[in-house]
């Protein structure tokens, strides 16, 4: 059964999916970055999988181990993730605002208040 | 050779990105704050400048991050293709800073003078270091250091649509941002690189797999999102509408064509023409979707009558006029799109200055506020009616070179009804241009406010660019000579 041995993978796809959907069909402005945090989550853990190597221990010099994961991808992911902790600060400031000038945070309510001006 | 000119290419992204929180602390004074970022932006034009001169002597210059070696370390790397869009980059914040003491004034509320101009200096930094780097990673952080100074100056608004359109440029920036980095993990993944030079030398071996297929999908797909690329372009119309005069004449300028030349950068200079053009037809996908591009938007921006929206689907437009040459995927196409690049981006400038000086005297940009601004505002009106002609296309402007070679390319490739398609476009950009013209020349002015010509502050930007319109229309020697190298760099990938 070689599919399980990409269990990872299969779980970085269903949440990338899942996320994406959120984005894309949810109307209340915090799901949106909720769902936006879910996708970008699934790239972390498809990165950190990347990096596994069968057997491998962690990158650190050890007498009589000679392999290793490899440390890059991890390095990366923790830019990324503080990139997307910005993001994210920056997405729920502008949804309080949001919330400030129209009173709402659902999408439709917020069009339909855009269009009556 | 100096200690400066050794690490010129660090200056050009570290100098505003250390400016920055610097200018962020004179938020009580927004004189201060104003004159540091004008500075630095004057400064990173002539970083830029030094650039030009010492790619034109040595050929490529390159940048070791902390001493680094490639490819394991970072590497900044400068050739012909980039300088261009450094210089373009470098150039247009260079002239917009001026413009912006009274326009950013007149615009943003005052105590947060600092934090916009901060903002401005990281979204600078953010699309110098995508321009610069040769790291495959990094473009994406750069990516989104520019894109989050951009949603935060958009979000300046005073409208309050401003931070709604702000908001669905970060959810769709984001989701480009992300496939580019799924994108990335693939190549890495297959080739254990993250250096472009290195990636372009070792994908050959695995082209044939999945894996880098998948890459180059997401990777376009991902990148055709933050340029706009029709039909991925909605989040644009609202944020040029809406953000402030200043920040859209800087988005306008560079915002797009800096993803444009990632994507460049990727599908030429690290997947080579070989893979993505004659093994994967890419240009079967590229060219309808930027004739659509062009036809679709062109279409729309006539019937709107807040003329900055107007001109933000004309973006849309000029957008797919540069992809349509990319997907010539010849020399002559390829240069034509750099050229374009270049004239697009001073033709954009002059004509959004020219609606900030509307906007600062007439209080708004609808077509009613124009009504018989000719008369009133002339000088702002004859720099737009310029910069106008120049997006048509016309003989003697910097529209008409490019549109002259993007028609000689599509000739050449043998595909005449796309030269006659650009023809029948620039009618097209005759049309809205001619209504914001019609409306402000030939109909009597508004009695009921006196309205002066725009400040000197707002009129002379304005005016450089425009006469930057009509001199890159004449003497076509220096972009054009840098726009050839450039494609002739790209078609030779990464050398």
């Amino acid at each position: 059964m070689e599919w399980i041995g990409f269990y990872n993978y299969w779980v970085v796809v269903v949440l990338m999916m899942v996320g994406f959907y959120i984005v894309i069909a949810q109307g209340n402005l915090i799901k949106k970055i909720v769902g936006l945090n879910i996708f970008q989550t699934s790239v972390f853990i498809f990165f950190i999988s990347l990096a596994k190597l069968d057997g491998g221990t962690a990158p650190i010099y050890v007498e009589g181990v000679s392999d290793y994961s490899n440390p890059l991808p991890h390095v990366l992911i923790l830019t990324a993730i503080v990139v997307g902790v910005a993001l994210t600060a920056v997405g729920l400031a502008l949804v309080v605002r949001i919330q400030e000038l129209y009173g709402t945070i659902e999408e439709d309510e917020i069009h339909a208040q855009d269009e009556a001006e | 050779m100096g200690l400066v000119q050794l690490h010129l290419p660090a200056f050009q992204v570290i100098l505003p990105m250390l400016a920055a929180p610097l200018v962020m602390l004179m938020a009580r004074s927004p004189r201060a704050a104003w004159a540091t970022a004008t500075l630095v932006s004057w400064l990173s034009l002539a970083i830029s400048l030094m650039l030009l001169v010492r790619v034109q002597a040595e050929g490529v210059v390159t940048y070791h991050m902390g001493g680094w070696l490639p490819p394991v370390g970072i590497e900044y790397r400068v050739d012909s293709v980039n300088i261009l869009v450094l210089l373009v980059i470098s150039f247009i914040s260079a002239v917009v800073m001026p413009f912006a003491r009274q326009s950013v004034a007149s615009e943003v509320r005052e105590d947060k003078h600092g934090y916009f101009y901060a903002a401005f200096l990281l979204a600078n930094c953010g699309l110098l270091g995508i321009a610069i780097t040769g790291d495959a990673f990094n473009i994406f952080v750069f990516f989104e250091i520019a894109a989050l100074a951009s949603y935060s100056l958009i979000a300046t608004g005073r409208e309050r649509q401003a931070v709604m359109a702000s908001y669905q440029y970060l959810m769709m920036g984001t989701i480009g941002t992300t496939f580019l980095l799924i994108g990335i993990g693939f190549l890495y993944i297959m080739t254990g690189t993250l250096n472009l030079m290195d990636l372009a030398a070792r994908l050959p071996e695995v082209n044939d797999t999945r894996t880098v297929r998948a890459a180059l999908a997401f990777i376009v797909v991902g990148i055709s999102l933050k340029l706009a690329l029709f039909p991925l372009h909605l989040w644009l119309p609202n944020a040029y509408a809406y953000a402030p005069s200043m920040v859209t004449v800087f988005l306008s300028a560079t915002a797009t064509k800096v993803a444009i030349y990632v994507l460049m950068r990727f599908i030429f200079g690290v997947f080579g023409h070989e893979l993505s053009f004659n093994e994967l037809e890419m240009n079967l996908l590229l060219m309808p979707l930027a004739m659509l591009g062009i036809l679709i938007p062109s279409i729309v921006a006539i019937f709107h009558t807040n003329i900055k929206r107007m001109f933000a689907y004309s973006s849309v437009a000029q957008v797919g006029y540069i992809i349509l040459g990319i997907s010539f995927a010849s020399t002559l196409g390829l240069m034509a799109s750099v050229l374009h690049l270049f004239n697009h981006a001073i033709t954009k400038a002059a004509l959004f200055m020219a609606l900030g000086c509307i906007a600062y005297r007439l209080g708004g940009v609808s077509l009613i506020h124009m009504t018989g601004a000719g008369q009133r505002m002339p000088w702002t009106m004859t720099a737009f009616v310029i910069a106008g002609l120049s997006l048509i296309g016309v003989p003697l402007t910097a529209g008409f070179v490019t549109k002259w070679h993007l028609i000689l390319a599509a000739l050449d490739g043998g595909l005449w009804p796309i030269a006659v398609f650009l023809l029948g476009t620039s009618v097209l950009a005759l049309l809205y241009v001619w209504r914001v013209v019609e409306v402000a020349f030939f109909r009597p002015p508004l009695r009921r406010i006196k309205v002066r010509e725009a400040p000197l502050s707002l009129l002379l930007p304005t005016w450089f660019l425009t006469l930057a319109c009509l001199y890159f229309g004449i003497e076509t020697s220096l972009p054009v000579g840098l726009a050839e190298r450039a494609a002739e760099a790209l078609m030779g990938g990464y050398p």
